[in-house]
């Protein structure tokens, strides 16, 4: 078994530079890697360019990064509920990048598996397809997406082992699978660490292999977005 | 005429028995309250679940379960998790059998316009792009006209394009339209609106064949 645990998010982090590119696992705020953030806020870090499909809220998530002016660049799919990253990107302080939703999980998963550039309809005839490469596939016609390169990936599983297995839980999965493996360095955070051969090795979602280092995180506080209830009759 | 709920109701009626379905944000989320009795319809959210289920009662919130729009939601039995990739395989694999969402603006040839407005912030465009861009069966649930009273019904989209002949149906708070290679079709009208109406309400080429039937949203 090749060990991937680190004691703490000091450690996990060894190695994360000013201006380097850094993807972030999350939806909104739902599976975010909530250790790293703290940490890369207290490192603080500059000139970062971030793979996100969000940017948090003002005093949450990414926005904590926001409001040290630690990013230079967004990579995202939807970034409202931020006045903050508003003010920054109307300033031109900040460079956004959007693109669609499946293209940004494809470009992760694209380069967690060593495609270059794949093909998609989405953006196709639209301002996200200027300048871009398209071709006709049985008649309908496609945009060409390249693989992200990033430095480090910072991820949220809800369990994982000793050897960088991963488990997640609900529909905080989304984009931490995808960004797994697709940065030179990824760094897991999870809810509970155990002991390898605790884990049934039919229900890891990503293998450790995807893993570079893991470690137990503290105080999640999984803040709630829009909560959103029903009445009991 | 129609509110956003005889909007959502009238689309309700477009469910099928099996189908797969992905509800976009505003008029066409409330289409789950009216599924019509005696069919089986799965929602997809494209956050990653299969099988989204009603609002969670108070108490029973779970922050590792929400939907696209960052609600607190549940599952039905049968529901699955999966990962952003894999959940817009299904999408761009035309797994979900029909996309009901928003927009600005919709041409006569089937453009969507939905995610920006130059000049003002821009959001983004979240999933619609991809979901657009690949679904075989779009129905755009939307307002006539704007606030101002201009038709969102035009010749061609004047706002930035989300996707590309792709919208097959429109239904509005005064009727329910087909995208032909000619225009918009008119099938039905809302209740209590004329041909007339509909006429003056749209700027893109509208098609009028025979007697156009009103809606009939009970049964």
């Amino acid at each position: 078994m090749i060990r991937k645990t680190v004691s703490n998010v000091a450690e996990a982090l060894e190695g994360v530079k000013d201006n380097m590119t850094l993807m972030l696992g999350g939806f909104g705020l739902c599976g975010i890697p909530e250790n790293a953030i703290a940490e890369l806020v207290k490192l603080n870090i500059h000139g970062l360019t971030c793979i996100s499909n969000n940017a948090g809220v003002d005093d949450f998530g990414l926005g904590l990064l926001l409001q040290q002016k630690q990013i230079k660049k967004m990579v995202s799919s939807y970034v409202g509920e931020n006045d903050e990253f508003e003010r920054q990107m109307l300033s031109g302080e900040l460079d956004v990048e959007l693109i669609p939703q499946g293209t940004l999980a494809e470009r992760c998963k694209a380069a967690q598996g060593g495609f270059p550039a794949f093909y998609t309809p989405a953006g196709f005839g639209t301002e996200v397809a200027e300048g871009k490469e398209t071709r006709e596939f049985n008649g309908k016609m496609y945009v060409l997406e390249h693989a992200f390169n990033a430095d480090f990936a910072f991820v949220k599983a809800w369990k994982g082992d000793e050897a960088g297995n991963l488990i997640f839980k609900g529909t905080a999965r989304n984009f931490n699978p995808c960004m797994s493996g697709a940065a030179k360095i990824t760094v897991a955070e999870v809810e509970e660490l155990v002991p390898a051969g605790t884990l049934d090795p039919d229900h890891i979602h990503i293998p450790g292999i995807f893993v570079q280092r893991i470690f137990q995180g503290e105080r999640y506080e999984k803040r709630i977005e829009q909560r959103t209830v029903r009445k009991r009759e | 005429m129609l509110d956003k709920n005889g909007i959502a109701r009238r689309i309700a009626k477009e469910l099928k028995d099996g189908y797969f379905v992905n509800l976009g944000i505003g008029i066409p989320t409330l289409v789950a309250n009216y599924i019509p009795k005696g069919i089986e319809v799965e929602f997809q959210s494209e956050n990653g679940v299969l099988g989204m289920g009603p609002f969670p009662f108070e108490g029973e919130e779970d922050p590792d379960i929400i939907n696209a729009g960052k609600q607190t939601i549940t599952t039905m039995p049968g529901a699955s998790f999966f990962d952003s990739a894999t959940s817009f395989n299904m999408i761009r694999g035309q797994h979900v059998d029909l996309t009901v969402l928003g927009a600005m603006e919709v041409s006569e040839n089937g453009d969507i316009a939905n995610w920006k407005i130059p000049g003002k912030m821009v959001k983004g465009m979240g999933g619609a792009m991809d979901l657009v861009a690949s679904a075989e069966n779009i129905i755009v649930a939307m307002m006539h006209t704007n606030k101002a009273g201009a038709s969102k019904l035009l010749k061609k989209c004047s706002l930035p394009l989300t996707g590309v002949h792709c919208v097959k149906r429109v239904v509005t708070n005064l009727a329910l339209l087909e995208i032909t290679d000619h225009g918009f079709k008119l099938l039905e009208r809302a209740p209590g609106v004329s041909v007339e109406d509909i006429k003056n309400a749209t700027a893109g080429n509208l098609i009028i064949e025979g007697n156009i039937p009103e809606m009939k949203l009970d049964d």
